[in-house]
């Protein structure tokens, strides 16, 4: 019972050091198209790192880029983890 | 042109010798700045553009950068080779413009440590123009960097979408970068540590409370142990002997020297030219200014600001602020002018408004704190808390009241956060040498002319007509005597020497709390506000001074009551 299941959660959802894959961007074609240009894009790999008290921003970690997102754009970011 | 902080302004600064302020945050340039290259018999400008992801602008400072874009002949695009994915993406996009390209691959160095290699020669065939490896920090690789410039082409055939563009840049990435293992550096932990929220608060606070203890402690130490007594030694002998030099014609002892306190030049209140006005800027608040941006440039090349930006976003948010504003604020507590050019960075009209209206009222500068140090710390530092703890209040509800009536939207944080660096020791003198210099070319003149105007307004009469005229005002409402108004005046043009100008009134310490108060609230110098305007526009300059005014004008009543 204990086989690792693909779950799709938004990237708050997170856990701080859970590592998963990038799905895919809710918002509108302005944020997806800063984000991936920022290093963030649907097939990355991503480490959540951290998330800041009362929905605070999110830091994540892309390959060799740290980004610090705020909790209401992290809302948006879809994430395949393994749990 | 390229990313933020990915060492632009390094490589600019050793292409051209030109000096400018380098950092290890994303958002240190906001403005263009230019140099000349001498190749040869050539002479060719150089500019260096704020950082931008793309060529979709979001805020001023990458407006000003994609503006440059068509101004320029041909366009070095600096490249952060340890994170090639992501800048290609920028480099496609320049390629497109039809321009000659060439890419500065810089941070070379780093990609070793961190298991990159890159194979360049494939890198260029794929991208089809010049690509040379440089460290922008040691210098390693900018004379190959130009000695290319000739080689520089533009690329005709690329236009891809955007899904073409990563794909491309997926086949690029793959076909010339190979990564191996690396270990987590003593670094790397302390960037988890400080970005966690129990550990980063933490930091966060120690980081605080230790560049505050050294600000003073640097400050204090220089003037006690270096400043005063070179003054005392070399400066005043020669005051003297001009006093007594001068001592036929009033007129100029009076401009020079000013008045001698029971038959001695006091630097404090003689409030002459060669007197106080050499020694407020020289002895009282350059050491601050040394010790304040000798901090600052430390945590800067270390990375620190962005890190403090993302714990203090939470907060900020109650300003409609969110937390990379802290940054313009903290350059502000050095100097305003700094500080309102650095809210470029923000996104929003209404950010840039509430931003800059809340330095302007709440975030003394150096040379004002050193100044309320000198003078009102001589009669206890528990007064400088009360009046950095009343503009720190004031701070926080003009930020609520800010945030619940200016109209518009506060976009959320989404900020890169770099890794931290040690900070070389020469870069970062070199800043601090700059900054200095600046302060010295461009204050120092301006408390001169303070001087000098209190002095030829006293002689005229126009202080006591004005403090007659406003006396009720001082005198009714905040309790301070009309003489102050000299020092309202004067604080249009420098607020350090307006500071100064209350040591000789004999103010009560109550009355020395509230008119330093006021002066760090009423209105910004001379210089912040030409660039307010610049930044803001004219009319929401105006409506943040009338906040301005108003502000003063309760805080001081306020003050009066309750102290």
């Amino acid at each position: 019972m204990n086989m690792a299941q693909q779950t799709v959660t938004n990237l708050t959802e997170m856990r701080a050091g859970e590592a998963g894959v990038i799905i895919e961007f809710t918002g509108g074609h302005k944020m997806a198209s800063r984000l991936q240009s920022m290093g963030m894009r649907p097939g990355k790999k991503i480490i959540k790192v951290s998330s800041h008290f009362w929905q605070g921003p999110q830091t994540v970690e892309i390959e060799n880029i740290q980004l610090a997102i705020g909790f209401g754009m992290a809302k948006k970011i879809f994430v395949k983890v393994e749990r | 042109m390229g990313n933020p902080n990915v060492g632009k302004s390094a490589i600019f600064s050793r292409m051209t010798g030109a000096k400018v302020i380098v950092s290890n945050y994303p958002g240190s340039t906001v403005e263009v700045m230019q140099g000349t290259l001498k190749t040869g018999h050539e002479n060719s400008m150089i500019i260096d553009a704020p950082g931008t992801y793309n060529l979709t602008p979001t805020c001023r400072a990458e407006e000003v950068s994609v503006q440059m874009l068509h101004e320029g002949d041909m366009v070095i695009n600096v490249v952060d080779s340890t994170n090639l994915e992501r800048n290609l993406y920028l480099t496609l996009q320049l390629l497109e413009k039809d321009k000659p390209v060439m890419v500065a691959l810089n941070m070379w160095d780093e990609t070793k440590h961190l298991g990159i290699s890159i194979h360049i020669k494939r890198l260029e065939e794929m991208l089809g123009v010049p690509v040379v490896p440089v460290c922008g920090l040691t210098g390693e690789g900018i004379r190959d960097l130009i000695l290319r410039l000739p080689e520089t082409k533009t690329v005709k055939n690329s236009h891809y979408s955007e899904n073409q563009k990563w794909e491309r840049i997926g086949q690029i990435v793959s076909s010339v970068q190979t990564l191996s293992h690396h270990h987590h550096t003593l670094l790397e932990r302390l960037e988890d540590l400080s970005i966690r929220p129990f550990t980063g608060i933490g930091i966060a606070a120690c980081v605080i409370f230790s560049v505050f203890l050294s600000i003073r402690m640097i400050g204090e130490n220089l003037i006690h142990y270096i400043f005063d007594p070179l003054f005392s030694m070399f400066y005043t002998p020669v005051m003297i002997k001009l006093s007594t030099y001068l001592s036929h014609s009033p007129f100029l002892h009076r401009i020079l020297i000013g008045d001698l306190i029971e038959g001695h030049i006091d630097y404090c209140q003689s409030f002459g030219l060669l007197t106080t006005g050499f020694y407020v800027p020289v002895a009282m608040v350059l050491p601050y200014l040394f010790s304040f941006y000798l901090i600052l440039g430390l945590l800067e090349d270390f990375g620190y600001l962005p890190r403090f930006a993302v714990l203090t976003d939470n907060l900020m948010h109650h300003f409609g602020l969110h937390g990379y504003a802290v940054i313009p604020m903290m350059l502000c507590l050095g100097c305003k002018v700094a500080g309102v050019l650095a809210i470029r960075i923000l996104e929003e009209r209404r950010e840039k408004f509430i931003a800059a209206t809340l330095m302007s009222i709440a975030i003394p500068c150096m040379a004002q704190n050193a100044m309320i140090i000198g003078i009102l710390g001589q009669r206890g530092m528990e007064n400088v808390l009360i009046v950095f703890a009343t503009l720190f209040t004031i701070l926080i509800i003009k930020g609520l009241i800010l945030n619940k009536f200016v109209a518009g939207i506060s976009p959320e944080i989404l900020i890169e956060i770099p890794a931290y660096r040690i900070p070389q020791l020469k870069s970062v003198i070199k800043k601090l040498w700059m900054r200095l210099y600046s302060f010295l070319r461009e204050a120092l003149p301006l408390v001169f002319l303070g001087v000098l105007l209190v002095n030829l307004l006293h002689a005229l009469k126009i202080i006591r007509y004005l403090a007659d005229l406003f006396g009720p005002l001082l005198t009714g409402l905040w309790g301070i005597p009309k003489e102050a108004m000299s020092a309202l005046l004067v604080g249009f043009l420098r607020k350090d020497v307006a500071v100064g100008m209350l040591a000789p009134l004999n103010l009560t310490t109550k009355q020395l709390i509230i008119s330093s108060t006021i002066l760090a609230v009423y209105f910004p110098c001379i210089a912040t506000f030409v660039v307010l305007i610049r930044e803001l526009g004219i009319k929401d300059m105006l409506k943040s001074v009338l906040l301005m005014v108003a502000t003063s004008l309760s805080v001081g009543i306020l003050l009066n009551i309750i102290l």
